[in-house]
């Protein structure tokens, strides 16, 4: 099971520049998610990988092999497609095959394979229907099975659960954990959904605008975002950004808000030391939010209520901040009884704020 | 009663349950306008079936009969002699031997000028509609100039090059000429189709095999069904119908039976033997009529089977 990296990697399609000299290296067995808004090209650095597109300067290693100038079929990958991309004419029987016919194998390890991926995939039943006849699940397995049957050691994912509905996503976001955790492989997956990124990912690489704004363990990326980008991209509610001023008084360390509140970030870890009056962003996550005003916290202020969403099992409420929302995690309980335009007080949790510089938008 | 339960009664009551909206349309009350149309659509359908209708009955007419001049009467004694005498016997200039070598001709100069120019053409736009080809853009647009380009302007040029190819004259030389024509067309036509395949199987393909013959044959070529269809039933019918090109390049050999056909009615001595001339003009046009029933069929096969649809 080898590693993949890339390698001051160039992409240009015309005079448009996609990537500009992008380095990444996922190590053996690794579930590589690479995450990011429409446009940001990680579909092309898929392909890339995948072989489907050439790169205009730099290297792609699998393993100890230079691939970057080899044929897709002679890479040692297989891919799903956000499509499906079945071949319409075959039975499922014969999509699986088909993805063997690069492969001299002999006849009946042929079979071997297919009626393991079947197995494995529970699409058995299917073997001898054509895509046509299948539910948008069941195409999905049978894309992943086409994949499998290779037995190769890096996995491509396309977007692969994006034209699935909402319950059909979870499963099979779920089986595709399952199988990375049996087969050991190593997967890059492709996918702005950060649901996604978050829960199958071993490791996500964040893009935006071809340049991999973080590239880190989901738990990174949440709790340690690396710029503003990541910091508003990852969440949902997302992070809140405000603006802030830093006020040093002895070993206490203050963000001052417009409006004159103060929060506590004398915890904050600073990789640069904190300047007097430095402009910063503040960047407070929903669930940090509390509704008492009890207790050792960072800030405890009054805000209005705007209104609350209740999803179930979870809520949200929002607050004028600033003339802004801000948004807040709550008890769906609690959410039930907020009226809009009552008062709340609202406290921060200690040691859980990000601080960004205003001018270059990093973590500080 | 309204017109939808009329509709259902007519239908069987199993069309309530259709999921898709059924919209009845109304009936409307005849107006002069509608009795216009009617008059005009009927004096265009009469236009054609008069004629045909003399030349049906004609045929099966003896001499005799038709000396009498009643050319809309049905046949006094209905008789296949003159289809039988045009097959087999009717004289184009020295030669007496009927219809039948036409015939012949025909079939030798379609049936590999179909797989010529077919074979030839879906290769070609299969490269072109889904693998990267240099070149491609500038080399769709010669194709695309060459559909345009009137035959009668390179009649003498083919005429030379297949002279110096020695297929001059002959039933190959025929069908080869017919294959050239009629690439260009047949290419931005499998080219187009092919086009609007998903890339993504493509990449898919590509990734599976990687061999440009084994995704043709296994993939792309049974994706091809309708458009198949559609290609023979232009190409049959115009090499069939094909007059021209026949007449140039035949030679005294391998005239095509329109060619022949030509000859053995305009070329008579004596009286003219009406009857022989409508018989032969009905066995020249059957072909292409018996095709587009087989081939109809199939071509409705091929759409309800959802071959293209994934």
């Amino acid at each position: 099971m080898p590693r993949v990296s890339f390698e001051h990697i160039t992409k240009n399609y015309g005079l448009m520049k996609v990537l500009d000299d992008l380095n990444l290296s996922i190590d053996d067995g690794d579930f590589l998610v690479l995450l990011g808004p429409s446009g940001c090209g990680k579909t092309t650095l898929l392909n890339l990988l995948a072989g489907l597109l050439d790169v205009t300067d730099g290297r792609i290693m699998i393993g100890e092999r230079d691939v970057t100038d080899l044929d897709p079929k002679d890479r040692g990958l297989a891919m799903v497609f956000q499509s499906y991309a079945l071949y319409p004419t075959k039975t499922v029987h014969g999509n699986l095959k088909f993805g063997l016919s690069a492969s001299k194998l002999p006849r009946d390890e042929i079979e071997q394979r297919i009626t393991w991926a079947a197995k494995l995939l529970q699409i058995e039943p299917l073997l001898h229907r054509k895509p046509g006849q299948l539910s948008g699940g069941q195409r999905q397995r049978v894309a992943i099975g086409r994949a499998l049957v290779k037995n190769v050691g890096v996995f491509l994912f396309d977007e692969p659960l994006s034209n699935l509905d909402a319950k059909l996503r979870t499963e099979m976001r779920l089986e595709i954990k399952k199988l990375h955790d049996q087969l050991k492989s190593t997967i890059v997956y492709v996918t702005h959904d950060q649901i996604e990124a978050m829960t199958m990912a071993t490791k996500i690489a964040v893009m935006n605008g071809g340049v991999i704004q973080q590239f880190g363990t989901p738990d990174e990326i949440y709790e340690r975002p690396a710029n503003l980008f990541v910091a508003g991209f990852i969440g949902s509610p997302a992070m809140n950004l405000r603006k802030a001023r830093l006020s040093l008084a002895g070993a206490k360390v203050e963000a001052v808000f417009g409006s004159g509140v103060r929060f506590d970030v004398s915890d904050y870890p600073f990789i640069t030391p904190p300047q007097e009056g430095a402009e910063v962003i503040a960047g407070l996550r929903p669930e940090h939010f509390v509704l008492t005003a009890n207790g050792p916290f960072a800030a405890t202020f009054t805000v209005p209520v705007q209104y609350a969403e209740r999803t179930g099992p979870d809520a949200s409420a929002y607050f004028t901040f600033e003339n802004d929302l801000l948004a807040l995690r709550v008890e769906p309980d609690a959410a039930a009884k907020l009226t809009p335009g009552q008062s709340m007080t609202v406290s921060y949790l200690k040691g859980k704020a990000n601080l960004f510089d205003a001018r270059t938008g990093q973590r500080m | 009663m309204n017109d939808l339960t009329m509709a259902q009664r007519a239908l069987g009551a199993d069309i309530a349950v259709r999921s898709a909206p059924y919209f009845p349309r109304k009936k409307k009350a005849i107006t002069g306008r509608s009795v216009a149309v009617i008059v005009f659509l009927s004096i265009c359908a009469l236009f054609f079936c008069i004629p045909l209708y003399v030349v049906v009955v004609t045929s099966f007419k003896t001499m005799d009969q038709i000396r009498e001049g009643t050319m809309f009467a049905l046949p006094n004694i209905w008789t296949l002699e003159a289809w039988d005498h045009a097959w087999n016997s009717a004289c184009s200039g020295t030669r007496c031997e009927g219809l039948k070598v036409g015939f012949w001709n025909s079939v030798f100069i379609l049936v590999p000028s179909l797989i010529l120019s077919i074979g030839l053409s879906i290769v070609t736009g299969y490269a072109l509609a889904l693998w990267n080809v240099k070149w491609a853009g500038p080399f769709l647009f010669i194709l695309f100039i060459c559909a345009f380009v009137p035959f009668q302007i390179i009649m003498f040029p083919l005429i030379s090059m297949t002279a110096t190819l020695k297929v001059y004259g002959s039933i190959w030389g025929v069908a080869i000429i017919h294959a050239v024509l009629a690439m260009p067309v047949l290419t931005l036509i499998f080219r187009n189709y092919y086009k609007d395949i998903p890339q993504e199987i493509m990449s898919a393909a590509v990734m599976d095999s990687g061999s440009f013959w084994k995704i043709f044959f296994e993939i792309v070529l049974p994706m091809s069904g309708n458009i198949l269809i559609v290609v023979l039933i232009l190409q049959i019918t115009s090499i069939w119908n094909d007059y021209l090109i026949g007449v140039t390049f035949g030679g005294m050999g391998a005239q095509p039976m329109t060619v022949n056909l030509a000859n053995l009615i305009t070329i008579s001595t004596g009286t003219v033997r009406y009857n022989d001339n409508m018989a032969a003009a009905l066995l020249t046009a059957i072909p292409p009529l018996v095709i587009y029933f087989f081939v109809g069929k199939l071509f409705v096969q091929g759409i309800t089977a959802g071959a293209i649809k994934g």
